[in-house]
């Protein structure tokens, strides 16, 4: 067997390929004499072998048959063979391997051999690549180095034990007592890797950080040394004498500092030094400034230091150079959160970075532009930030838009400007926008009432020009179906109206029906509109064409809607015009707040907002009047209500809004489509109906029987709401004792202006006969101040008109409770 | 803490790399060149700091890069450690290895890889930084060097000869040899007649 060639040869050969399948072959010959030669067991010429396998290895060739040679070598007595072998180690083993632990013992003798440099090469194996395992078998024996007064094992254990601390960091204790003097020591790498090391256990455990406050004076001092030393040739790089020492160091202090008042005085001075005497010329001088200011920020600093670290990034700002302009960015977005008005002086700048040509530059420029929004300055800056969304990367600009549309909502100086900007943003960077965008707008939409009309037609005229961004899209649609009316009446007091028809306007939704580049959930979004416009529109017979023809429609989603508009038209046509309604205000919530739970009713899309069929009872508005005027119209508040006709079938499927901001509940389709899956969210409770929903400390208000006449019966039970006492929780059981049911069972209620009042969906709406069953309904109540003797009349209406008539009289009762007083 | 530290060239072809976290083969290699191709797509102006990519932890870490001559140096690093120190580092480590190999230039990387892998063993430690006093480290190496010739026997004949032969110390060789004004005087011969 002729002796294997060298590495060198290998290169060379390799380099001669000239295209990847010669390499490939070249390779693979080579790998099949390496194999042979492994097999022969030839110690001679392994590590050479090993050194071929290391180089096919980073090529990306596989190379895992050497892992056994190379403990083979590790275990050799040569250098050179121990040399290749670990490095071997550390590029083809870790701790999945099961081979590497066979190694444990080597390094253990290695880590005591006589010559350094073994030592030195069992430590940063240890170091770079060691398990739990062996670093817990091995921990002692680092220990043990760390206390050497070799300076060359010295560095390498510090940082062996940095790699011992990370992987199992219940060792930290035992390398406590090596740290006592550590710091005392001449040579720099040692104090570079103490300082590290310092950094790490104190980073980990907070007991640790407290102990070694007392070491911030000795910091100060060697920090002082090195500045005011002069030119020293072995540590200078760039005329500032070791700044990698430097650096960590101030690191180290940041961390002691943070938050302890002593500390961060005694370090005052020294900050303030390096602040005004590194020179700023070289790269160098920059890095340690930067960490000087990254320091003063997270300290107790006083203020004076703080400007002048602020004015240090103000300038980094306006350096050439593309890196420190970066990292001032960097710096001043931590900052901006604590020192708000400071970075406000630096805005102009700030903002003409995003201009820049460099993508990481501009990225940072438009996170430091947002969380420098706020009410002053909002016009200005929307205008920087819409001309950026124009000009740049697709990657920019879904969060650029998220972060417009945040900052808009929060700040928005006018209803006018808020929707301008969104339709600014839906047709620059429409497809961009996230999904939940579609519904946050749709919201804002609704409850900005008297923009109805401006709305509609700024998005009408952009449907026209535009139909391919499906956001804009849906919103659009959404709109037009909610105010066609508007639309077509040509009542505009912001813009000039324009003048549309009818037929005009359902031209534009069919078209997007038909159009290629409309998505399925868009096509849904303008069959409902088309639909809806058929209680504000007169060509309902187009309509029901346009229905029924998508009857037949291949998606399963409109094929399933249009046969339930097909039959509204059909066998519920009196329902219809109640059903599609206009909606109501919705409250705000928070504009990315948490998803609300969706009745999804069979249908596809995640858009609460859609439900189709959110029918708005007429009769609540006129029962809330009676309300008032039994009350003599003195501060009461009428609810919202929240509850519906529903049929018993569906009782279990309300909706129901446990965040409490959103009172909508979406009916169940009242059409004979047979039951349509209602698929609830999981962590819907079970079984609310029927039990109390909070189970915890009674209010101590013992129950009580609120009405009891004609043989219905209201009893309240009390309690109060474990995670904010001030919302008592009542819980109404109505009973039925006549011979008929009660059918069509409605409760409502009123409270004080200063109180707060959620109805949740009853059980059912029919109280059946006999005292065979109950309705249960849930009530929370709050009482914000906390008033102790409020004197809240909760007057409480509770009619039945059912078809039988069972209750002779009419249907409304007022019960008056006594006190609904919280028990403080 | 260090992540990675690659060198490739111009094309993507690797000349180092050395991974201080855990990952499979082939996920280092595509970490190469998903790094290449960030890389290779700056301008020459822009600055020295990029997101890394998203095989090796994404927008936590940083890609920061040097470009020199034909070789791209690239750290990759987590939030603890500061840009702009890394930035010296990498100047450190290139002049360390110019010092070592004497003008150092690609084909020097690409045929002493192991010696590469030597001398940044001696500067970064399980990702963090050993030691960046340049003479330091280059005297451990050339310690170790030297152990490592003794070692080699008969077959380290022609390399200690080579060393043998740089170290000598050969007087200096006279360029001018300036006899000086030698006057030669040449006897009076009798004509023949």
């Amino acid at each position: 067997m002729p002796a294997p060639i060298r590495l060198r040869e290998l290169i060379r050969t390799i380099r001669t390929a000239r295209t990847q399948a010669e390499e490939r072959e070249m390779i693979q010959k080579e790998c099949a004499a390496i194999r042979s030669s492994f097999r022969e067991e030839d110690n001679t010429y392994r590590c050479r072998n090993v050194a071929k396998l290391l180089y096919m290895h980073m090529l990306g060739y596989p190379a895992h048959f050497g892992q056994l040679e190379c403990l083979k070598l590790i275990a050799s007595q040569k250098f050179t063979d121990k040399r290749i072998g670990y490095l071997g180690a550390m590029l083809l083993l870790d701790e999945r391997q099961d081979v590497h632990l066979l190694m444990t013992n080597c390094i253990k003798n290695d880590l005591n051999h006589s010559t350094q440099y073994v030592q030195g090469l069992a430590l940063c194996t240890l170091g770079c690549m060691g398990s739990s395992e062996m670093c817990r078998d091995l921990a002692g024996e680092v220990e043990k180095l760390l206390k050497t007064s070799n300076s060359y094992l010295r560095k390498k254990a510090a940082l062996c034990a940095v790699h011992v601390i990370r992987k199992v960091p219940e060792l930290m204790e035992m390398f406590l007592p090596a740290t006592k003097n550590l710091l005392s020591e001449k040579n720099h790498g040692v104090l570079h890797t103490s300082v590290v090391l310092l950094t790490e256990m104190c980073e980990r455990s907070p007991d640790m950080l407290s102990h070694f406050r007392k070491l911030v004076p000795q910091l100060v001092r060697i920090l002082k040394n090195l500045i005011m030393s002069g030119y020293s040739p072995e540590h200078d790089v760039s005329g500032i004498s070791d700044p990698f020492l430097q650096v960590r160091i101030l690191r180290l202090l940041r961390i002691l500092g943070k938050g302890d008042d002593d500390s961060s005085e005694a370090m005052n001075d020294i900050l303030a030094q390096v602040a005004t005497n590194t020179e700023t010329s070289k790269n160098v001088g920059n890095a340690i400034l930067y960490e000087t200011v990254l320091t003063i920020m997270d300290i107790k600093s006083e203020s004076g230091l703080r400007v002048l670290a602020i004015n240090i990034l103000g300038r980094f700002l306006l350096n050439n150079d593309k890196n420190i302009r970066y990292v001032a960015l960097t710096s001043l977005l931590k900052t901006v959160q604590t020192d708000h008005n400071a970075v406000q002086r630096h805005r102009s700048t700030i903002v003409d970075c995003l201009k820049d040509l460099d993508v990481s530059i501009k990225r940072r420029a438009m996170e430091l532009s947002f969380a420098l929004v706020n009410g002053n300055n909002i016009r200005g800056m929307m205008k920087e930030l819409l001309y950026f969304l124009d000009s740049c990367d697709p990657d920019f600009k879904a969060d650029c838009a998220s972060g417009i549309f945040l900052a808009a909502e929060k700040y928005a100086p006018s209803k006018r400007w808020h929707i301008d900007t969104i339709m600014r943003v839906l047709t620059t960077a429409g497809s961009y926008v996230r999904d939940d965008s579609v519904p946050n707008l749709i919201q804002l939409i609704t409850n900005s009432v008297e923009m109805h009309a401006y709305t509609v037609q700024r998005l009408y005229k952009a449907l026209l020009d535009d139909i391919s961004q499906q956001p804009l899209v849906q919103v659009a649609s959404w709109c037009i179906g909610e105010y066609g009316d508007l639309l077509v009446s040509g009542q505009c007091e912001e813009e000039e109206p324009i003048q549309v028809t009818e037929d005009e306007v359902l031209d534009v939704l069919e078209g997007l029906l038909v159009s290629n580049l409309s998505t399925p959930v868009t096509r849904g979004y303008s069959l409902t509109a088309i639909m809806k416009l058929s209680t504000r529109f007169s060509s309902v017979n187009r309509i029901k064409k346009v229905v029924s023809i998508y009857g037949s429609s291949i998606d399963v989603e409109l094929q399933q809607r249009a046969v339930e508009y097909n039959a509204l038209f059909k066998k519920y046509d009196h329902m219809r015009p109640a059903l599609l309604e206009r909606m109501p205000i919705m409250e705000k919530t928070a504009s990315n707040g948490p998803a609300e739970i969706v009745q999804t009713n069979g249908e596809t899309e995640s858009t609460i907002l859609d439900t189709k069929h959110l029918p708005n009872i007429t009769q609540p508005a006129s029962q809330a009047n009676d309300l008032l005027d039994l009350l003599g119209g003195n501060d009461v508040v009428p609810v919202i209500q929240t509850t519906v006709p529903t049929k018993p079938a569906s009782a279990g499927g309300e909706l129901l809004d446990l965040l409490g901001d959103l009172s909508l509940t979406g009916g169940p389709t009242p059409t004979p489509a047979p039951s349509v899956p209602m698929s609830q969210p999981p962590f819907l409770l079970d079984g609310l109906t029927s039990q109390p929903l909070f189970n915890d400390i009674a209010a101590g208000i013992p129950p009580m029987t609120a009405y009891n006449k004609n043989g219905l019966k209201i009893e309240f039970t009390f309690e109060r709401s474990n995670p904010n006492p001030n919302i008592a929780v009542i819980t109404i059981h109505a009973t039925n004792s006549t011979e008929a049911d009660m059918t069509d069972f409605v409760f409502q209620a009123a409270v004080p202006k200063t109180f707060q009042l959620q109805l949740l969906s009853p059980s059912s709406n029919v109280v059946p006969a006999l005292n065979q069953g109950s309705v249960t309904q849930v009530i929370r109540v709050l009482n914000p101040q906390k008033v102790k003797h409020c004197e809240p009349r909760a007057h409480f209406a509770s009619f039945c008109s059912s078809s039988l008539s069972i209750c002779p009289e009419t249907a409304q009762t007022l019960i008056r409770l006594v006190k609904l007083s919280k028990a403080e | 803490m260090i992540k990675a530290i690659l060198i490739f060239n111009n094309h993507g072809k690797p000349r180092l790399s050395k991974f201080y976290e855990h990952y499979t083969e082939d996920t280092e290699q595509q970490i190469i060149r998903e790094t290449f191709h960030l890389v290779s797509k700056r301008d020459e102006n822009v600055c020295n700091f990029l997101e890394g990519g998203l095989l090796i932890g994404g927008s936590e870490n940083k890609l920061i890069y040097r470009h020199y001559a034909t070789l791209y140096f690239v750290f990759c690093v987590d939030s603890s450690e500061s840009e702009l120190g890394i930035l010296d580092l990498i100047q450190v480590f290139v002049e360390t290895l110019d010092k070592c190999f004497e003008n150092v230039c690609e084909l020097d990387l690409i045929f002493h890889m192991d010696k590469v892998h030597n001398i940044l063993a001696e500067m970064v430690m399980g990702g963090m930084v050993l030691e960046t006093n340049m003479s330091e480290i280059i005297t451990q190496v050339e310690a170790q060097t030297k152990m490592e010739k003794s070692e080699a026997g008969i077959a380290g004949a022609p390399a200690r000869a080579v060393s043998a032969v740089k170290n000598m110390n050969l007087p200096e060789m006279p360029k001018n040899i300036n006899i000086g004004d030698i006057s030669i005087k040449v006897p009076n011969l009798p004509s023949f007649k």
